[in-house]
């Protein structure tokens, strides 16, 4: 609690107990006609704790109507309180409880919403705790504290374990974990040796490193996510300008229904001859005015929004805005690019077809052949090489297949053993290796030396391998799915997604086999990047005006087509500025699982946002009619008005725990 | 040109009577108030004195909300 805080509890706590002894004496010296004092010595008594809890409110209500600003809840509430006080005057029953009370109820109600929104505004700066306060800049061997603004690219800083990295940079000496939760939502840490590129934000866990910075303070890694996160809650959902829009009619409506609640029944009952008691129907009048505060709803639904972006930075997903959320609740379609998103966009050692050698044996040869290559395809045959993927005959399939994908260098390529290597233009390799000739390239280079080869009925790209003049064999080469792909493909139709679509460049049959195998609804293959934005806008056309399109890339490339979707979603994103700034949610880390786990923490938070409204508005118009048939007093109205907002407020803040969603 | 301002504001009802206030100053073309963030961001116009500008927002916000302060 802050010290205004503070200073109201004291002064609720005070008027509370003043009129708990005022009630107390009143019993014992108030009551009858031969009472020890008399009425307007009660009067007088009863303004103490009246003014003490309300005068903040009456003076700001006096202030407001200085500066023609009628419809201010602190108005309605001086309003109201003081004409049930007038009420008691003229009737002469001495009853000024319920004036003060409702000014009690009312400020209480105005504290607790004061401490939860100070709180919670607190607990999501905690969470996006990433700001680094200082990096330890290296200067003539020694180390210096220095703000990280002030550390230019290409300064080596140290980072000691338990510290955040202050900086994006590459580390040149030193072998570490770190801790990318704050980043990516992921709780495994992440190894970083030698070389590595590490991106500012991550906590190191484990060793010393130093590092050499790649990048300015303010154009790292952690300072483009906190502008981000910091300018998100600026871009309002369609729910919050309602709110507000509601919320400048309802007040005046509320008056004007009080005021004619005030006058037209009695008149009414003037005209038919009847008694109008005047005071009843005030008294109900009055009633209105302690409903007429519209700040349950005013207060609930913004609250819901920062809690639920805070909550999805907390899991990796950066929305941009909470109409972007609002957005995103209402995917129906999530069209993607295929590489890059739902593939690692590395190719990979996929399968070996057709040897006459052992698996690994003729991955060895044609390692050794490529060694000098630094041909994409080249580099991955020498990776599967050199990381020791077990390669041998899948009982299943009578293929080829990887048995063990390896991770440690078990391998290494030893370059004495080739030699006489010439690259045959875009067809191959030749070279000897071991003192056999080795033919390693496309069909054209074994036609070219006239090899007779077997073709492979797989989808990549085919290394076929000839060892002296003989067939030995070939090497299917892909891109490799991401293993959480169809899982994530599972999780956005569990979630209810009605229809994903893959948009890629890649031929047709390699991307309805990858298609096929995630489960994907519809495939557009043979794209290339404008055919993409085509490709989406026949979608956009196809779709109903309430669905919303989704579309995820790795923000390579696919910028324009992350703008022309309804809703751009960008993953794999540390280190991508082009990608962060033309989506609007951006996912941390590349798994594809997030897109489903977005989705989720959108709909939670809106449900949020629908039970608030429904429920606030619900009660509100429940006591105003209740009160307006006299059932509802005003004790029970300021009671409905302060639980609705503390119970707005609870939900609200639910929208913070994205973790289990 | 886009600027930051830090608030104090108590009440959510109150924050949306400042954005409405700031809004209809001379030389402010847009301005949104965030009450979680306690942020107000002022778009003004083209060529307007910006510290001028901001205490007539300032003043009109006063006006509608006694109790709130922006930190120019």
């Amino acid at each position: 609690m802050n010290r205004k805080q503070k200073k109201m509890l004291i002064r609720i706590l005070i008027a509370a107990a003043l009129m708990v002894v005022i009630r107390v004496l009143y019993a014992f010296l108030g009551e009858g006609e031969d009472a020890a004092i008399k009425e307007p010595f009660w009067f007088l008594m009863y303004m103490v704790p009246y003014l003490t809890v309300g005068c903040d409110i009456l003076r700001k209500a006096l202030k407001g109507i200085k500066n023609r600003q009628v419809f201010d809840e602190n108005f309605l509430m001086a309003v109201a309180t003081v004409g049930v006080i007038a009420l008691a005057l003229i009737k002469k029953n001495g009853d000024y409880t319920d004036g003060i009370a409702v000014m009690l109820f009312y400020q209480v109600g105005e504290l607790f919403q004061s401490y939860a929104v100070g709180k919670s505004r607190r607990s999501i700066s905690a969470l996006m705790d990433i700001r680094p306060d200082y990096a330890n800049l290296e200067k003539d061997g020694e180390t210096e504290k220095v703000d990280p603004d002030e550390v230019e690219p290409g300064s080596i800083i140290v980072v000691k374990p338990g510290e955040k990295v202050p900086i994006d940079g590459v580390i040149i000496e030193g072998k570490t974990t770190l801790n990318t939760s704050a980043l990516t939502g992921e709780s495994v840490p992440r190894e970083a040796d030698v070389n590595d590129e590490i991106i500012s934000g991550c906590i190191n866990l484990t060793g010393v490193i130093r590092v050499r910075t790649t990048k300015a303070f303010g154009e790292s890694t952690v300072s483009k996510i906190l502008e981000l996160v910091e300018s998100s809650s600026s871009r309002k959902s369609r729910s919050e300008n309602f709110i507000s829009r509601f919320a400048k009619y309802y007040t005046p409506i509320v008056c004007f229904s009080a005021l004619a609640l005030a006058l037209l029944p009695p008149v009414a009952l003037l005209i038919l001859g009847k008694a109008p008691k005047w005071g009843m129907w005030v008294y109900r009048a009055l009633t209105f005015l302690v409903i007429s505060c519209p700040c349950a709803l005013v207060i609930s639904i913004p609250l819901t929004f920062f809690a639920g972006i805070g909550g999805a930075s907390r899991a990796g997903v950066l929305v941009k805005g909470s109409n972007y959320l609002e957005q995103l609740a209402k995917t129906g379609i999530v069209a993607m690019d295929k590489t890059g998103t739902m593939t690692k966009g590395v190719f990979e050692v996929y399968g070996i077809h057709h040897n006459t050698l052992d698996g690994s044996k003729l991955l060895e040869i044609a390692a050794h052949a490529e060694c000098f290559s630094t041909h994409p395809i080249a580099l991955s045959i020498q990776k599967a090489y050199v990381t020791g993927q077990m390669w041998g005959v899948d009982e299943a399939t009578g293929e080829t297949a990887l048995l063990n994908s390896g991770s440690e260098n078990v391998h290494s390529i030893n370059r004495e053993r080739v030699g006489n290597v010439e690259e045959i233009g875009g067809n191959g390799i030749s070279a000897m290796v071991d003192g056999c000739q080795v033919l390693a390239g496309n069909a054209r280079l074994m036609e070219r030396y006239g090899v007779e080869y077997i073709p492979c009925h797989h989808v990549g790209t085919i290394v076929h391998v000839a060892i002296d003049g003989a067939y030995a064999g070939h090497i299917l080469i892909s891109d490799v799915v991401k293993p959480t792909a169809s899982q994530a493909i599972r999780e956005m139709h569990e979630a209810g997604i009605r229809k994903t679509v893959v948009l890629t460049g890649d031929a047709k049959a390699v991307a309805e086999a990858v298609a096929k195998d995630l489960g994907v609804d519809e495939v557009r293959a043979e794209l290339l990047p404008a055919d993409k934005v085509t490709a989406v806008e026949e979608l956009l056309a196809g779709k109903s005006a309430k669905e919303v399109l989704a579309f995820v890339g790795d923000g390579i490339n696919d910028a324009p087509v992350l703008s022309r979707a309804d809703i751009g979603i960008a993953m794999g994103a540390l280190g991508s500025d082009a990608a962060i700034e033309a989506a609007d949610v951006v996912l941390m880390d590349d798994d594809p699982v997030k897109i489903a786990k977005a989705i989720r923490i959108a709909r939670k938070c809106m449900r949020i946002v629908k039970e608030n409204i429904i429920f606030a508005l619900g009660v509100k118009v429940l006591c105003l009619v209740l009160g307006a048939f006299g059932i509802a007093n005003m004790l029970m109205a300021i009671f409905a008005d302060v639980g609705v907002m503390v119970l707005a407020v609870l939900n609200a803040i639910r929208a913070l725990y994205a973790d289990s969603v | 040109m886009k600027k930051s301002y830090k608030i104090e504001v108590d009440c959510a009802n109150c924050a949306n009577k400042m954005e409405e206030a700031a809004k209809k100053t001379a030389g402010v073309k847009n301005a949104v108030v965030n009450f979680m963030a306690l942020k107000m961001d002022v778009e003004f116009e083209d060529g307007a004195d910006v510290k001028a500008v901001m205490k007539d927002v300032l003043k009109n916000c006063k006006k509608v909300e006694d109790d709130c302060e922006i930190f120019l």
